[in-house]
């Protein structure tokens, strides 16, 4: 494998473990404390909801716009680190 | 003025305009009609993709359905939303990567097949006429309440308007109209749900405010709410109906059907590079949020409203909509 592929993979493969970390938290901030543990959550109050409900109808909104914001960080700094890499290839 | 005229000018206003940014941004070429000559602003393309993407269902209807169904009206909630991340995650950026016009126009290069571009055109195709048949009907709705005609001329006025406009400006002039569209949107809907958060609760957020103690009493709004449905026989409104696996499966369909939304995907394709998709998505997350952290608030409002008025009410004071048998 060349250096140039090399970077390529490796920029893929963070690629892939930034979005399944974040997917993950996606899941879990919806069908996990939204649908699954609702129930559960529910006996904590938070600002005077009680805490499931919060979670399904603001909380998970809320996170899915910082996952989106946390990915485009993230995404640029990634981005930026292997176009320099890539430069200097050349 | 009375209420119809004012109705009249301001609806009159907003129209004007639309069309005239319509006119002044109008296509001059090919790649400016289907996807605005790629120069759109991320947060311009944000807002416009909002307006596009929150449709007449969520503007008109999904606090109704929520109010209507408790806990359970969550599924909207974070099955449309959430949605919106699988599209900001999985697909914008990719297929703006690829650097197409349509999705068809991607499937087929990307599996060099013709067939596989056929299948994809017909899945658009029946995926965007189910979508905008009840599009339509929402437009039909709002224009014969406006005009107070038939609901199929609403239909018929709302049709000719956005094609008189989409023909005229392409994806350019729909792309700053629905800017203009988003702002007047999220105007009208923030409004009055800022008032009735500051006249149940006191607190100018809406958002802050359905979790809040009512004015003049020391309860939570919402275990108010819960309190009062208890004492009529219903299931609390903060817990759910449905079982755990009817809305599991519901929110999970919903995410993936919004994820697929051409008309919304096709966005990412008028931005300048795939940095610039990735932030309008973003962006437009953002814009959706305001309206959809506001709709849960303003459908408990409603709810303990409607009991509040309607309590020791005789039937025939009541609202016409609240009568059986009426529209």
């Amino acid at each position: 494998m060349n250096k140039s592929e090399e970077n390529r993979h490796q920029y893929w493969s963070s690629n892939l473990k930034l979005v399944f970390s974040l997917l993950l938290i996606w899941f879990s901030v919806s069908f996990g404390f939204g649908i699954l543990l609702v129930d559960y959550l529910d006996q904590f109050t938070f600002f005077g909801f009680k805490l499931g409900f919060w979670f399904a109808q603001q909380g998970s909104i809320y996170i899915f716009v910082i996952l989106i914001f946390v990915y485009i960080h993230r995404m640029k700094k990634l981005d930026e680190k292997f176009k320099n890499l890539s430069t200097e290839d050349d | 003025m009375s209420v119809q005229n004012l109705t009249y000018l301001f609806v009159g206003i907003t129209f004007a305009l639309y069309i005239t940014i319509a006119i002044r941004s109008r296509a001059g070429s090919t790649s400016e009609f289907y996807i605005a000559g790629k120069g759109v602003h991320p947060i311009a393309n944000g807002m416009a993709t909002a307006a596009d993407w929150m449709s007449a269902a969520s503007f008109i209807s999904m606090a109704g359905i929520i109010s209507f169904m408790g806990r359970d009206g969550s599924v909207y909630l974070m099955g449309w939303t959430g949605g919106y991340v699988l599209l900001a995650l999985l697909l914008a950026p990719y297929l703006r990567k690829f650097g197409q016009f349509t999705v068809p126009d991607f499937i087929g290069t990307r599996y060099y097949s013709s067939v596989a571009r056929l299948v994809a055109v017909i899945c658009l195709i029946v995926v965007s006429f189910t979508y905008v048949s009840g599009q339509m009907r929402g437009v039909g709705i709002v224009f014969s309440r406006f005009l107070e005609v038939d609901i199929n001329t609403g239909v018929m006025i709302g049709m000719g308007i956005v094609f008189f406009y989409a023909v005229l400006g392409g994806m350019k002039g729909i792309t700053y109209t629905q800017v203009a569209q988003y702002c007047v949107l999220i105007f009208a809907y923030l409004v009055p749900a800022v008032f009735i958060s500051i006249l149940i609760t006191g607190n100018p957020i809406p958002q802050f405010g359905f979790g809040d103690q009512v004015i003049d009493d020391p309860q939570f709004l919402l275990s108010k709410l819960d309190g009062v449905m208890t004492q009529l026989g219903f299931e609390p409104y903060t817990s759910g109906i449905k079982s755990t696996i009817d809305v599991f499966c519901i929110t999970a369909a919903l995410m993936l059907g919004t994820a697929g939304l051409p008309h919304v995907i096709v966005r990412f394709f008028t931005v300048p590079d795939v940095a610039a998709a990735r932030k309008s998505a973003g962006y437009a997350l953002i814009f959706i949020a305001i309206l959809y952290t506001t709709a849960p608030a303003v459908a408990s409002f409603a709810r303990l409203n409607l009991f509040e008025s309607t309590h020791n009410v005789s039937y025939e004071m009541l609202p016409s909509g609240l009568k059986i048998g009426k529209i």
